[in-house]
C-alpha cells in the first residue's frame, strides 16, 4: 500500500480532468492560433494523469518507475532538443515506434502476470493483451522502418519482392490464428511468436513504400499505437488510458485520410501502390506529385499567406478580366499588418499591355514602393515564402528558360519557380495566352487555387481574418 | 458482460466519435505538428506502464516494466517538445508599424 494513496475515485475524477485537456488540447492543434496553446494544454492533462496515477494503491515500488522515467526523460529531452528542424518526421516516427513498443511489453507483462492460473484471465483481458501485442508490435517495428528510410539509412525507393502483398496479407492471418490459440492455450510460448511475427509485419508492410508517402504511413502507425494504448486499457480497467489512445486512433486515422487526400493519394494507394513504382520506377526514386497538380483549399492558402515572411503578388491577364485589384489590395493590406513582407512583380509584358498591371494596381491605389519591375524582384524570388500568381500563366513559364523548342524560350520571364511555395490563383488548367503548357503547375512546390481571380481573393480574405 | 465491461465499451465508442469529431478542419500546415500532438498524447500508455512497474513481481516482468516505462516516457516527452518546437513557427512577429503608405 503506497504511503500516497488517495481513493480510487479521486483518480477517476483526475483522468476526466485530463481527458478533456486532452480533447481540447486536441481541438487547439487543429488550428494556426492556437495550436501551441494546445499543445500546451495537452501536456497538462497528460501530466495530472500520470500524477494521480501515482498514488494508485496498487503500486508498492516507486524505484523501478523513477528509474524508467528518468531514463526515458533524458533521452526524450535531448532527442527532441538535438534534432534538426528538417529530421522532425522521423523524430516523430521514432517517438511513435516506443509507444507502440511500451504497449506491446506493458502487453506480454499483463500475460505473464496472469497466464499462470487459467481462470484468472478473463476473455475480454486476453483479448486486450493480445491486440496490444499485435498492433504495438506491428507500429513498433513499423515505425523504426519508417524512420530508417527518412533518416537514409534505408533505401527510401520502395523495397519489394515478389508476391509481397500476399505474402503480408497471409503472415496477418496466421499472426490472428496464432493470437487465438495464445488466447485458448495462454502459453508464453505462443505470445512470443505472436510478438515476433508482428514485428516482422511490421518491417514488410513498411519496406515497400516510397520516403515520399512515409509521412503518411507514420500518421496511420500513429493511429495503430493510439488503438494499442486503447487495448492496454481494457486490460487495466483504466480509463485514461482507453479514452487517450482511443482519441489518437480515431483523430489519427482522420488525419492519415486528409493527409492522403492532400497529396492527391488515396491510404490503399499509398499502401499498396508500390507495384505501379517499381514497373516505372526502377531508374530512380519517383518524385512525388510528379507531373500531378495539387488543389489547394482557400483555408490552406490563407495559413501558408499569414505566416510567411514574405509574400510577392505576380498579377496577370486573370487579374484584370476579374477586375480583382481592389481585393488583391485589401488583402495585402490584411497581411502586412499581421507583419508580412508584401512586394507586387510585375512582368512588363502583364497583361494585354505593357503597364497593363501598373494601371490596374494604381487604380486600387497600391502603394508604388511595393511595385517591383522584373530585373529588381527576380533575384527576391529565392528568399520568398510564397509567390501568389494571379492570372498569370506565361511570363512565369519556366520553359522559357529551360526548354530551347519552347515558343517562347528565351523570352524573360518572373522566376517565382524560385520561391519556396508558389500557390496559383487559375479559373482552369487551360493554357496561357501562348497556348503552350506550363511545368510550372506540376512543381511539388505549387498549389492550384481554382476560381475566379476575385472569388479567390475575397475568399482568402476572409480566411486570414479568421486566423 | 459485467457492469465495468459496459461501461468501457461505452466511453470507447464515445471517444471514437469525439477523436473524429475534434479535428475535422485542419490545414494541411498543421498536419505534421498534430499528427506530432496527437503521437505524445498515445504516450498516456505511461500509465499502462507505471502500474505494472508498481506492482511487477517476477523478475521478468520487472525487467519487461522497465523498458515499457522507459519507452513510454520518452514518447510522451520527445512527443510534446518536438511538437513545441514545430509550432514554434507559428509565433506572432513582433515587427516595427507597417511602411506609411503613399
Amino acid at each position: 500500500m503506497s504511503v500516497l494513496a488517495v481513493s480510487q475515485s479521486v483518480i477517476d475524477l483526475s483522468y476526466l480532468v485530463a481527458a478533456v485537456l486532452l480533447i481540447v488540447g486536441i481541438r487547439q492543434l487543429s488550428s494556426p492560433q492556437t495550436a501551441r496553446l494546445g499543445n500546451l494544454v495537452a501536456a497538462v492533462g497528460m501530466a495530472i494523469a500520470l500524477g494521480f496515477t501515482l498514488t494508485d494503491s496498487d503500486i508498492d515500488t516507486f524505484w523501478l518507475i523513477g528509474a524508467g522515467v528518468a531514463l526515458g526523460t533524458v533521452i526524450g529531452v535531448a532527442s527532441a532538443r538535438l534534432v534538426k528542424m528538417t529530421a522532425m518526421p522521423q523524430m516523430v516516427a521514432l517517438f511513435n515506434g516506443v509507444g507502440g513498443g511500451a504497449a506491446a511489453l506493458i502487453a506480454a507483462a499483463e500475460f505473464h502476470r496472469h497466464a499462470p492460473d487459467a481462470d484468472r484471465l478473463a476473455g475480454d483481458v486476453i483479448a486486450g493483451i493480445l491486440f496490444s501485442a499485435l498492433v504495438g508490435s506491428v507500429s513498433f517495428s513499423g515505425s523504426l522502418v519508417a524512420f530508417g528510410k527518412l533518416q537514409e539509412l534505408l533505401p527510401g525507393r520502395p523495397l519489394t519482392f515478389g508476391a509481397q502483398q500476399l505474402f503480408n496479407a497471409a503472415l496477418a492471418v496466421a499472426l490472428v490464428v496464432l493470437a487465438v490459440v495464445t488466447g485458448v492455450t495462454e502459453n508464453g510460448l505462443w505470445l512470443v511468436l505472436v510478438l515476433v511475427g508482428a514485428l516482422v509485419l511490421g518491417v514488410l508492410m513498411v519496406l515497400p513504400i516510397g520516403g515520399a508517402d512515409m509521412p503518411v504511413v507514420i500518421s496511420l502507425l500513429n493511429a495503430f499505437t493510439g488503438l494499442a494504448a486503447a487495448s492496454t486499457g481494457f486490460v487495466l480497467d483504466n480509463t485514461a488510458l482507453i479514452i487517450g489512445g482511443t482519441l489518437v486512433g480515431a483523430s489519427g486515422t482522420l488525419l492519415t485520410i486528409l493527409m492522403g487526400r492532400a497529396m492527391n493519394r488515396t491510404l490503399g494507394n499509398v499502401l499498396f501502390g508500390a507495384f505501379g513504382k517499381v514497373a516505372e520506377g526502377e531508374a530512380g526514386p519517383a518524385v512525388a506529385g510528379d507531373g500531378m497538380v495539387r488543389a489547394a483549399s482557400a483555408e490552406d492558402v490563407a495559413v501558408m499567406l499569414a505566416y510567411a515572411n514574405r509574400v510577392v503578388i505576380v498579377p496577370g491577364y486573370g487579374l484584370a478580366v476579374a477586375q480583382a485589384q481592389h481585393e488583391v489590395r485589401q488583402l495585402a493590406d490584411l497581411l502586412e499588418e499581421r507583419g508580412v513582407d508584401v512586394r507586387y512583380a510585375i512582368h512588363p509584358v502583364a497583361g494585354r499591355m505593357p503597364g497593363h498591371m501598373n494601371v490596374l494596381l494604381a487604380e486600387a491605389n497600391v502603394p508604388y514602393p511595393q511595385l517591383y519591375e522584373m530585373e529588381q524582384i527576380n533575384p527576391e524570388f529565392p528568399r520568398t515564402d510564397v509567390a501568389l500568381v494571379i492570372g498569370a500563366n506565361d511570363v512565369v513559364n519556366p520553359a522559357a528558360r529551360s526548354s530551347p523548342g519552347s515558343p517562347i524560350y528565351g523570352m524573360p520571364i518572373l522566376d517565382v519557380d524560385r520561391a519556396s511555395h508558389v500557390v496559383v490563383l487559375k479559373r482552369s488548367m487551360s493554357p496561357g495566352f501562348a497556348g503552350i503548357d506550363n511545368e510550372l503547375f506540376t512543381s511539388p512546390r505549387t498549389v492550384m487555387l481554382f476560381g475566379d481571380a476575385k472569388d479567390s481573393v475575397t475568399r482568402l480574405i476572409a480566411d486570414v481574418k479568421t486566423i | 458482460m459485467t457492469h465495468e465491461q459496459i461501461v468501457e465499451i461505452t466511453i470507447f465508442v464515445l471517444a471514437v466519435f469525439i477523436g473524429f469529431e475534434v479535428i475535422s478542419k485542419v490545414p494541411t500546415m498543421l498536419h505534421t505538428p498534430l499528427m506530432s500532438g496527437t503521437n505524445a498524447i498515445h504516450g498516456i500508455v505511461l500509465i499502462g506502464a507505471i502500474l505494472i512497474a508498481g506492482s511487477a513481481d517476477s523478475g521478468l516482468e520487472k525487467a519487461l516494466a522497465f523498458v515499457a516505462v522507459v519507452f513510454a516516457t520518452v514518447n510522451v516527452v520527445g512527443g510534446f517538445l518536438v511538437t513545441d518546437r514545430m509550432l514554434e513557427m507559428f509565433k506572432r512577429r513582433e515587427r516595427p508599424a507597417p511602411k506609411p503608405r503613399e
